[in-house]
This record gives C-alpha cells, sequence and structure tokens, in this order.
C-alpha cells in the first residue's frame, strides 16, 4: 500500500528500539528542555515571526482568505497531477470506425495504490484510477460506441460504475464488471444520455471505496445534427467544433477526505487538493463565457454546494437538457453523484479576483475555496 | 569456574573483579543492542501500520496575537504537524522550532486566531499522515501575564487561602492550651482526620492531573513513585533521632500542609490561567474557611510545650505561603505533569504526619487502646466531615 514501506520500517524499528535504551535519559533532557522553555515563554520572550493582528480586517495582498488558509505548497511533481492542468484536461481515449461506420471511442483506465499529498504535508493513502484522484475526465459524443478497458492493479477488487444507460451486465456492481486485483474487465456500451456524468468504483463497501478517490467525470457531449432545434447551444457543447472553442471549459469535482477515517471529513476541495484554487487562482479571459463541469462525490456529508461571488449563472442539471434547469442563481446544492453544468460570463465585469466555494462554511474554511482570476484579453 | 571459588577470589580482590563482572552483561547488552538495531530481526512483524502517533497540548496561551500552544510529541517515530484547524478552520500557524519532533520533545505553535472572549474554542492539529488531535478551550479568556500588580494580586489570593487560615488556626493554641487528655486526644484525632481527608483529595487530584500529562510520563506511576519516596525521605529524616514530637511533629505537619497548600495554590493558578473559573469572593472565602483547621493540626503537638514566639511565625509561613508559590507557578507556567507531580509529593508528605500523629498519640497515652477511644474516633470524624462539608465550597 505504502510504496517506501520497507526503508521506511527499517527506521521505525531501530529508533524503536534505540528509544527504548535511551528512554531514561531522554525523558529527563526533554523534560528539563521543557522547564526552560516554559519559564522563557512564560516570560514572553518568544521570538515573534512576522507578528500579524488576528484582529485586524486582512489587508488586499494577505488575499481574500486573510490567515484562513493551508499552511504550505503541493508539489504536483511528487502526485504526479496538478490541479490546475486538471480543470481542462480531457481523456478522450483513441477513435476509430466500425464496420457499421459509427465511432468506437476506446479508453484505457487502471486501479492503482497510490499514496497522494491532498494538502500541503498531508499524505493519503488512496485508491486511485490511472493514478490519479480524481481519475480521468473520460468525454465522449453522444451516440458514439464506448469501450473501456479497465484494469485492476489495486489490492482490492474495483469496477467502474458509470451513470449513464446500459445492459446490467455493463454496470460495474458486484457480479457485472467487479473484478480482482490482476485482473482485466472491458464495459462497453452507447455514449447516452448526453449530459455531464460520473463513474466510480462500485466495490463494497461502496463507502470506503468511494472516499479512498475512485471517481471521475464522464462527459457525453450533444450530438447537433441529433438536436435541430437547438443546434447552436448543441455544437457550443461538442469538443472540437468552433463553437465550443469559445467557451473556457473547467472540470470540477467536488470531494473531501477523511484523513484520520472517523467517519468525518477532514479536508474539502475541488479536484482534490484543498485551497488549490485559492492559492493559484484559475486564470479567466473576461470576454469568453465559461462552462463548468460541476460533479459531487463527497462522501459522509449529504450534500455539497457551488457558490459564485459577484456574479449569477444559469444551471443545467444532470447536464441532459440544452435549455437551463435553474435559470440566474448564484448557489446550487448537489448530493452525492450528483451533477450539472454552470454557464456564466465575466463580460461586463471588471478584471480582478472573483471568489467561488461551497456555501458549506464548514467545508469552505476546511479547504473547498478558490478564486477566478478574471483578465482583459 | 564454581560459585565458591568465585566467592573466595572476590574476597581477596573484591573490587576490579566485581567490576570485571560487571563489564560482561553491558557487553553483552552493547552487542544486542547494535545487533537488533543493525540487522532488525524483528522485521517480520512489520505490519504496514502507521506509525504510533500521540500529541499532548501542555500549555495554551490565549493574548493580542492569537493562541499559542505547547505540545509535546509522543510518537513512536518524530512527528510532522502538516495543518492546523481552529474550530473547524484551516488556519495558518508559525512552529518554534521546526521540523519533524521527535518523541519526548515540545513546539510551540503559534495561531494568529482571533479567538472571542468568554467563548470555547477547539484546535485540532493534523499530522502529516493525516491523523488529528483535538484540544478544546473551554472558556477563552486572555492568559495572564506576570507583571507586577498580578503578581501581588496573585499573592494576596495566596496569602488568604493559604497564610490567613493557619494563622487564624494557630491563634487558638493559647486557648487550646488548657484542655485535658481527652481534649488533646481529640484535638489530634481532628489532625488526623483533616489530614486523611487532605490524603485521599490530593492523591486523587494528582492521579487525575497526570491523567492530562504526555503518555512518557506514566502520570500514576510518578505520582505513585513521588509519594512513595517523599514518604520514605520525610520517615527517614523524620526518625533520625527518635519520632519526632512536640516542635518537630508540628514542623512536619506545617510542611506537609505546605505542599498540600503549594498544590491547591498550582490549582487555583491553573484555573485563573485556563479560564474555567472566575475567582469569586466565594472561591477565597471558601478556601480560607476549609483550610482553618490547618492552623489547629499544627498547633496540636505544641499545645503541651513552650516553643518561641518566632516558631508560630515560622510554622505559619511554612504551611501558609507555598500557597502563593503555586498560584504564580500553576498560572504562568502550568503543566500537568509537574503539578501530579508536586502533588504525589504532597500526598506522600501528607501521609507521613499522619504516621507521625498516631504514633505520637499512642506514645502519649495508653498505648493502641487510645485510638480506639471516643475523643480520637470522634474527632478523627469530625475532622473529615468538617473538611467534607467546607470542600463543598471549592469544588467546580
Amino acid at each position: 500500500m505504502r510504496q517506501n514501506e520497507p526503508t521506511d520500517t527499517v527506521t521505525r524499528r531501530s529508533l524503536l528500539i534505540g528509544g527504548l535504551v535511551a528512554a531514561g535519559g531522554t525523558a529527563v533532557l526533554a523534560s528539563s528542555a521543557a522547564g526552560q522553555q516554559m519559564l522563557e515563554h512564560g516570560m514572553g520572550a518568544m521570538p515573534a515571526p512576522d507578528p500579524v493582528n488576528p484582529y485586524a480586517a486582512p489587508s488586499a495582498h494577505e488575499g481574500a482568505h486573510g490567515q484562513m488558509m493551508t499552511v504550505g505548497r503541493v508539489d504536483p511533481e511528487t502526485n504526479g497531477f496538478d490541479p490546475t492542468p486538471m480543470l481542462t484536461e480531457w481523456d478522450l481515449g483513441t477513435v476509430t470506425t466500425m464496420e457499421d461506420g459509427r465511432a468506437l471511442r476506446t479508453f484505457e483506465v487502471e486501479a492503482s495504490d497510490k499514496e497522494i499529498e491532498i494538502a500541503p504535508g498531508v499524505m493519503f493513502p488512496a485508491w486511485t484510477f490511472n493514478g490519479r484522484v480524481p481519475g480521468p475526465a473520460l468525454r465522449a459524443k453522444e451516440g458514439e460506441r464506448l469501450r473501456i478497458v479497465f484494469r485492476n492493479y489495486g489490492s482490492h477488487p474495483h469496477s467502474m460504475h458509470f451513470h449513464g444507460i446500459h445492459s446490467w451486465r455493463m454496470d460495474g456492481v458486484p457480479g457485472a464488471g467487479l473484478i480482482n486485483p490482476g485482473e482485466e474487465f472491458v464495459y462497453e456500451f452507447d455514449a447516452k444520455p448526453f449530459g455531464c456524468h460520473l463513474y466510480h468504483c462500485h466495490a463494497l463497501p461502496l463507502k470506503r471505496h468511494m472516499h479512498k478517490g475512485m471517481y471521475g467525470a464522464f462527459v457525453i457531449d450533444p450530438d447537433p445534427e441529433l438536436h435541430p432545434e437547438f443546434e447552436a447551444v448543441a455544437k457550443s457543447r461538442l469538443l472540437g467544433t468552433p463553437e465550443n472553442a469559445s467557451w473556457q471549459e473547467l472540470i470540477m469535482v467536488m470531494n473531501a477526505f477523511d484523513t484520520n477515517f472517523d467517519g468525518a471529513n477532514e479536508f474539502y476541495a475541488v479536484n482534490t487538493i484543498a485551497h488549490a484554487y485559492a492559492l493559484q487562482p484559475i486564470r479567466i479571459e473576461k470576454s469568453r463565457p465559461v462552462r463548468i463541469y460541476l460533479i459531487n462525490v463527497t462522501e459522509f456529508d449529504p450534500i455539497n454546494s457551488f457558490h459564485l461571488h459577484a456574479n449569477f449563472f444559469n444551471y443545467f442539471d444532470t447536464g441532459t437538457t440544452l435549455t437551463p434547469t435553474l435559470r440566474t442563481v448564484d448557489l446550487i446544492m448537489q448530493c452525492q453523484a450528483q451533477r450539472g453544468i454552470l454557464e456564466f460570463s465575466y463580460a461586463d465585469h471588471e478584471a480582478g479576483q472573483y471568489m467561488f466555494h461551497a456555501h458549506q462554511a464548514e467545508f469552505t474554511e476546511l479547504g473547498w475555496m478558490g478564486m477566478f482570476d478574471v483578465v482583459e484579453d | 569456574m564454581t560459585a565458591p571459588e568465585m566467592m573466595a577470589v572476590s574476597e581477596d580482590r573484591p573490587n576490579r573483579l566485581l567490576l570485571l563482572w560487571l563489564l560482561l552483561p553491558l557487553t553483552l547488552l552493547g552487542i544486542a543492542i547494535a545487533w537488533i538495531a543493525s540487522a532488525d530481526p524483528l522485521r517480520s512483524f512489520d505490519n504496514s501500520a502507521p506509525p504510533v502517533e500521540a500529541f499532548t497540548y501542555e500549555r495554551t496561551i490565549l493574548d493580542g496575537d492569537g493562541i499559542r500552544v505547547l505540545v509535546r510529541a509522543g510518537g513512536s517515530e518524530p512527528m510532522k504537524v502538516a495543518q492546523v484547524q481552529v474550530d473547524d478552520a484551516y488556519w495558518m500557524f508559525t512552529q518554534d522550532p521546526p521540523g519533524p519532533i521527535a518523541r519526548g520533545s515540545t513546539v510551540w505553535l503559534r495561531i494568529p486566531y482571533p479567538w472571542v472572549l468568554g467563548e470555547a474554542h477547539a484546535i485540532n492539529i493534523v499530522t502529516d499522515t493525516g491523523a488529528t488531535f483535538l484540544h478544546e478551550i473551554p472558556v477563552a479568556v486572555p492568559t495572564p501575564v506576570p507583571t507586577q500588580s498580578l503578581l501581588w494580586q496573585q499573592a494576596l489570593i495566596g496569602l488568604i487561602v493559604g497564610v490567613l487560615p493557619v494563622a487564624i488556626g494557630l491563634l487558638c493554641y493559647p486557648a487550646l492550651r488548657g484542655v485535658g487528655v481527652a481534649g488533646m486526644n481529640f484535638i489530634l484525632a481532628l489532625t488526623v482526620g483533616l489530614l486523611a481527608f487532605l490524603l485521599v483529595d490530593m492523591s486523587l487530584e494528582a492521579l487525575e492531573m497526570s491523567a492530562a500529562s504526555a503518555v512518557l510520563f506514566q502520570g500514576p506511576l510518578l505520582v505513585l513513585l513521588a509519594g512513595a519516596a517523599s514518604f520514605m525521605l520525610l520517615m527517614a529524616i523524620g526518625r533520625w533521632r527518635g519520632a519526632p514530637a512536640g516542635l518537630a511533629l508540628s514542623f512536619y505537619i506545617a510542611l506537609g500542609i505546605g505542599l498540600h497548600n503549594f498544590g491547591e495554590g498550582l490549582a487555583i493558578g491553573a484555573a485563573f490561567a485556563a479560564g474555567s473559573a472566575g475567582l469569586g469572593t466565594f472561591l477565597v472565602l471558601g478556601f480560607a474557611v476549609h483550610n482553618v483547621t490547618e492552623g489547629i493540626g499544627i498547633a496540636a503537638p505544641i499545645l503541651k510545650a513552650r516553643p518561641p514566639l518566632w516558631s508560630f511565625v515560622a510554622l505559619t509561613l511554612l504551611a501558609g505561603a507555598p500557597a502563593v508559590v503555586g498560584l504564580w507557578i500553576g498560572s504562568l507556567a502550568y503543566a500537568p505533569q509537574w503539578s501530579a507531580l508536586f502533588l504525589g509529593i504532597g500526598a506522600g508528605a501528607i501521609a507521613q504526619v499522619i504516621v507521625e500523629v498516631t504514633t505520637y498519640m499512642t506514645r502519649t497515652g495508653k498505648g493502641r487502646n487510645t485510638l480506639l477511644s471516643v475523643p480520637v474516633i470522634t474527632g478523627f470524624l469530625v475532622g473529615v466531615a468538617f473538611m467534607y462539608v467546607t470542600a463543598a465550597a471549592i469544588k467546580f
């Protein structure tokens, strides 16, 4: 499970034994040192690096979060994934043409165990799809034949359960595509209905497999030819069209981590890393509209939410319609596995930093908060 | 070499050979440590479990710069503080000294958090493994800083709860001098009763306090060992020239009570610092009344002697003044393990004077039968009952 276990344990054991032998001596040393420290500090002589006044309103250069922030940065190199590129990184698979002329899109996904850094300095023993949390954001076009080759390199049985329309045999539940470590399974079905969907492992217990990180976005773009009445809208949703290119599309998976395994989350985020987009705001070109594919996979809490500051958006619940299901709102709620598409624009705004976050203040303060850096283009 | 031979040799040249024999186990121990540390024969027991982690919060300081906590690490490996939550919000913090925290060592965490006067807060450390260590601040009040006026104020409280009642009790001396044998036994038994109450009260408090200290201090054992050591040491010193009586016995009682009052001062000071007790007039008066019997107890062994006047001053200060010192330390440099240690030492000292006063009673009276006489039993029960009833005013 932990990749560096052998070297880890050698030092641990030797330290433990060394510690036992030296216990008497160190305890005495430790306590005398503490005694001195206490007096020193009692007299108020503690060195103060950059004292901030906790009662003063944070100034602009401290950012909108003030002192309410995780300390340090997560190194994307060690994790192998970076939350900023992840916003726009789609897995399109490989496309071939079948005998009947239809497109066949093939994805390859591997499950593996991986220790990831979910907040600065905090490691989490995750179960991943393709070594990242959330897993790859799969994107296809309505009506295509999809083939997902799934290999389990993890230490537990896993599956890919797609939210979509398919046969029971392709459902990814026990007895239908739930495979043991070392096995392979190919899920095959048509891409339908169009919308913003997700997939996740459906091994049991489901809670554990969800909160360990086994989920990802699964987006099916509408085929404009099938929706003549809303052709323009459908084209703007279809990746690769000129209409779509003017949009700034972002994938946001709202997730959380229970690092001490007590059945409640210690960290909340969008795309895994707590406060990632607060520390590195998402660059938005003012004139281009924004579309967010928003998916909630938060375990243990009944709902999650998305609130946009200083702006309103149109919302397409589950993304299965081409007209908004909610118009002109600045907050939506999602239960687990609920998802939808948000569309908004900063064209008439002043350039600057605009906040977004869950409007459960607890989630916000535990990491689920970010900023859009709206720039002139 | 057989055992008798060894004995014969050791009688000839005892020192060197004994040392040589001591070298053998020591060398073996060294080799064993080196082998275990290098070859790691226990590797097969490894179950990939994460290291054991433990943090103990020893001090909390609230001031205009936010919150500071002193935490002691007790993990099987050096521990890392990754993030700090205050009231379920990640908050910026600095660690002093920085870096991984070795087992047994402490660091200060400084969190610029705008705590709210009189309200509750919770600090939660998240380590690199994601384990969390919670500390609750039940009532946030500014931590006292040692200004001259504060030290005076605390000294005044200490004098009221420690020195004043002892002095009042000792002022009964002239009146008590006239009592007969039965009255004398009653007063001595009353003293034993009050001491017995203090012994139980102090031991329980020491054990309770020790539960809040880091596991590596082995709190309950620390208390028991400190108590046993102080008991045996004081017994040995006291019996150097026969069992103590008269003024000497009074001084031992004063010492035991002084240690108790020191512990009481620590508790009041700590409560003051933690904001868990408003030091109302009621509480201070309660302590004063509760401690009046202490003076009577100290006076009991010298009722039939004529000690010099200065000894009364000395007895009062020895028994009462430690409350002042306890208050200062308790509010400014409080740590659970030190309080537990001092309370343990105090309990041992109290046990010693119980033994000595009881012995004194049997010696001056009619042997063991004295202990079962009506005045003694009544005195003992009255002593315990008085302490119990007056304690109701000071227990929260």
